[in-house]
């Protein structure tokens, strides 16, 4: 047993805790910084009452406004954005808006899931609808109370007036009336050239408990009389657990039971959200963190490889074969295979015939390997299961879905699970599957008790739903003028293609050729930031820079040439993309990073990709210093629309950025009899402080077109920019990822 | 099981606990301060940094029994009001997006000033690149520690 006195006193750790865990702590903070103490103070005063208007907002008798944040955040900054769009609307002074994390509620607010770069997107109506709506319930209370018509009533920030009688009240004592009012059928929103909030830059609305360290996370929750539970899973892809000894740690200090638990039964149809992922584990449960990572460490179990099985999805079923795989073979595989399995996915014009007339043909192939998410917060999760209910809290980016996985799991109905969503330290994809969900509440029932479900950093990195390993071989034919004829792309990956056939440059060429093709492995594989994109973008964007280098053209305005040709006279319908939006980030890019201009000093890369609903153009400016890259500046424009948050906006895409050349030159998980050979940050390299850019400079496209994603966009194209900028640099053409890896300076 | 009494945030704690626990964990499982984050366990990452006296450490690699009386800083403890000139203009310079690896810029970036009030870009860099951020905060880490230095020097 561990005993705690602390002469702190309990008291003060139970008070300090409760004052984070409301509003009134943020409103503080967050006022001090900007107002004086006088001001703070006065707006300090939490209402007596609160009228819930709306499940998006509730309105304090004094005025205060409390705005949920539907959506999970994992840094992408929603949980402040998504609320300026609610607060817009209902046309309040931001610093009277409190935010707070609304729970997984599927029958007030749609989607919430974090993934796709769609919260903002899919969000924009609904949030805008939450806001107007409520502004107008309150106008029609005033309406009431003052015996005029609703149309006469205009708001300010949270002020009620009507012009004609002079009369004001402010939305606290509407509140309680407007509750009453009928909700309305239909509601005006504002014009852009209206909107107060958006379109301004608003501070994290967590800041200030980030900055002094209050619980927000999921591993940072805490239930009286919680136990801590780690799990021991195959070392291996391919193997599953054959026996283990559990009496010897069972008889560690602190450790409470040792068990093996089938995370998901052979009867279980998973969905999407569940993953194909090791289904047997073993458990260790104890009081505190540190005791059950030792008994973890002393625990002897033995693996066997398993033989080919299928995985039952909804509607489907995967086919998860044997064996133990080894990076070479996966390169093998991603040389070869190609030519024995690629099907056509698109072909425009007769581009065999352009291939074998060509006076000349540039081919060359890239890869990438597989990448962990490695977010900083590793994997975790809380769970209090009774016989009759199922409390979870933590950090998943799909609650809907993993609610559903819960309830099968525990044959509780769906209304009896209660997912609540912390913070979390980072998503990038790996949250969106749960089967971490599915663990807590299997080792809470088993112990009858509140679980808090960790994982070793070793544990996230090797039991990962990775980024999978892709190939693209690229292919111009030219004339003996140097023009283009034809364009070919074959990719594939193990166990997904990355091919997006319909994207730029398709549409600009008039005899194209895609070809894709996967093949199968059981290393756990899913989407990382920008699913697909985030190889195939880059591949693209330096074979055009090599297409450009061959036709002797800027690359800048090859792309504005063909962009002209898939604008004006596009081949093909299919095409995803609109050739002008394209065109104007890449104007932008030219314009702002004075790409005409000198240049001494500096090799630059351009690239530029669309995916997500949005645009992004990118030019990296590179030096050599003691030989070594060194990059001094990268200039983004990016065309997402309308720009909700405009710091925040910069941040992600300086985030993008700096993640995306990371992951190009220094990232890979690799395998060695299914082994995967990196499990810490000391042999899985992530970019550091000293190797980012110098600066980054984001300028966004300006328009009224509704918002579209911006969490991932920002992230393909610069992995291009990366490769051409260091060929600029160094003379050396870099094809495979990580640029800085060993197989990458092989050649 | 040993008994400890720690000097936390200029107050005294005592703990009950295997003398080899990192204070990583005495922390966060039994102080319930949990503003100092497990990011890697292997002193890869910064996560975990808080001071002891004025010099930025990893608990997660301080066994418990090395501390002795020698005064611990954790973020929480920082400063009074979370108004320390490096927590100031964090928050000023909006540096975070999921903010995990936060507390350990922060307890670093603050021993460094301490150390060095006007440190360079190039001092910067050596300093801060122990600690990872998943997120790619790092030109906002750098803006605004020069932006604490200014602070701290006109104060
Ligand atoms: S947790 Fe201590 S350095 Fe990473
Ligand atoms: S802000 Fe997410 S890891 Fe740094």
């Amino acid at each position: 047993m561990t005993l705690i006195r602390t002469k702190i006193g309990r008291r003060s750790f139970i008070k300090s805790s409760a004052l984070a865990g409301g509003g009134l702590m943020l409103g503080f903070s967050w006022l001090a910084a900007c107002k004086t103490e006088a001001e703070a103070e006065a707006i300090l005063q939490m209402p007596d009452e609160w009228f819930e208007i709306n499940g998006f907002l509730k309105i304090g008798d004094n005025g205060v406004v409390t705005i949920m944040s539907p959506n999970p955040e994992i840094g992408q900054n929603v949980k402040t954005s998504m609320p300026m769009i609610v607060a817009e609307e209902l046309d309040v002074d931001w610093n009277n808006v409190i935010v707070e994390q609304a729970p997984l509620n599927t029958e007030v607010f749609t989607r919430q899931l974090a993934g796709g770069s769609q919260s903002i997107r899919q969000g924009w109506q609904s949030l805008r609808m939450a806001g107007a709506t409520a502004r107008q319930m309150l106008i029609g209370a005033a309406a009431q109370a003052w015996g005029v018509p609703a149309e006469v009533i205009t708001t300010n920030a949270g002020q009620l007036k009507h012009e004609g009688s002079g009369k004001t009240a402010g939305y606290g004592e509407m509140a309680a009336a407007a509750v009453n009012v009928e909700v309305p059928e239909e509601v005006k929103l504002k014009e852009v050239s209206e909107f107060k909030i958006i379109g301004t830059s608003r501070k994290n609305v967590d800041g200030p408990k980030i900055v002094t360290g209050q619980p927000l996370y999921g591993l940072d929750y805490h239930e009286e009389g919680m136990l801590i539970a780690m799990i021991e899973h195959p070392p291996a892809f391919g193997m599953k657990l054959k026996s283990f000894d559990g009496e010897a740690v069972k008889a560690m200090p602190g450790i409470k039971d040792v068990f093996s638990m089938e995370v998901y039964p052979d009867d279980y149809t998973k969905i999407w959200s569940d993953a194909t992922v090791f289904d047997e584990l073993v458990v260790v449960v104890g009081t505190s963190t540190w005791e059950v990572m030792n008994a973890k460490k002393a625990l002897k179990a033995q693996w066997e490889p398993f033989g080919e099985y299928k995985d039952a999805y909804e509607g489907r079923e995967q086919v998860v074969p044997a064996g133990l795989e080894n990076t070479t073979e996966h390169y093998n595989k991603l040389e070869t295979m190609g030519a024995k399995l690629a099907k056509v996915v698109r072909k425009d014009g007769d581009p065999e015939a352009a291939f074998k007339n060509a006076a000349k043909v540039l081919e060359r192939t890239y890869t990438c390997p597989y990448l962990a998410h490695n977010t900083m917060e590793p994997m975790n999760f809380f769970a209090h299961v009774t016989d009759n209910d199922a409390k979870l809290v933590g950090p998943i980016q799909t609650p809907e879905f993993m609610e559903k996985s819960v309830s099968q799991r525990l044959g509780l109905p769906l209304e009896k699970i209660d997912i609540q969503m912390t913070r979390q330290g980072g998503g990038f994809g790996r949250r969106l599957y749960g089967h971490f969900l599915v663990e807590a509440a299997v080792i809470s029932k088993k112990m009858n008790a509140p679980v808090k479900l960790v994982y070793t950093r070793e544990d996230d990195m090797s039991y990962g739903v990775y980024r999978p390993t892709y190939v693209a071989t690229y292919k111009a034919a030219f004339d003996e003028n140097n023009n283009l004829t034809a364009f070919h792309v074959r990719a594939g990956g193990i166990p997904e293609s990355p091919i997006y056939e319909n994207r730029f440059p398709a549409g600009a060429i008039d005899n194209y050729l895609a070809e894709s093709w996967e093949v199968g492995s059981n290393i756990s594989t899913g989407a990382f930031r920008a699913p697909r994109s985030n190889f195939i973008a880059g591949a693209e964007q330096a074979f055009l820079d090599e297409v450009a280098e061959e036709m002797g053209k800027d690359p800048i305005d090859m792309r504005l040439e063909w962009l002209g040709k898939a604008a004006n006279n596009p081949v093909g319908e299919k095409n995803d993309y609109d050739a002008s939006r394209y065109a104007g980030v890449l104007k932008l890019v030219k314009e702002k990073s004075n790409w005409s201009g000198d240049q001494s000093g500096q090799h630059r890369g351009v690239s530029a990709y669309y995916c997500h609903n949005s645009y992004v153009a990118q030019v990296l400016d590179m030096s050599m210093q003691s030989g070594k890259p060194v990059i001094d500046k990268v200039t983004c424009a990016i065309d997402c629309g309308i720009v909700v948050n405009p710091d925040a906006a910069v941040n992600m895409a300086e985030g993008g950025i700096v993640d995306g050349i990371g992951h190009a030159m220094y990232s890979e998980m690799t395998f060695k009899e299914g082994e995967p050979q990196q499990s810490n940050f000391d042999r899985y390299r992530l970019i550091r402080h000293n190797e980012a850019p110098k600066a980054i400079d984001v300028h966004f496209v300006e328009n009224e077109i509704d918002p579209t994603g911006l969490g991932e966009p920002p992230f393909p194209p610069i992995m291009g920019a990366v490769a051409n900028a260091l060929y600029r640099a160094t003379g050396q053409r870099h094809y495979h990822q990580p640029f800085m890896g060993e197989r990458a300076l092989k050649g | 099981m040993a008994t400890y009494n720690l000097n936390i945030n200029g107050k005294s704690a005592q703990v009950d606990v295997d003398p080899a626990t990192p204070l990583l964990w005495v922390l966060r499982d039994h102080l319930k301060l949990v503003g100092t984050k497990y990011g890697c366990g292997i002193a890869q990452c910064g996560a975990c940094t808080v001071h002891i006296g004025d010099g930025a450490v990893r608990s997660c690699q301080i066994p418990v029994s090395s501390v002795g009386e020698q005064p611990i800083t954790t973020i929480e403890g920082l400063s009074e009001n979370g108004d320390h000139p490096v927590q100031q203009a964090w928050m000023e310079v909006d540096v975070y997006q999921c903010g995990y690896c936060q507390a350990g810029q922060i307890m670093q970036a603050s021993a460094l000033l301490k150390n060095n009030p006007n440190p360079s870009d190039e001092e910067i860099e050596a300093t801060m690149s122990g600690n990872i951020c998943r997120c790619g905060t790092y030109t906002r880490i750098r803006k605004a520690i020069r932006l604490a230095a200014e602070k701290s020097q006109n104060s």
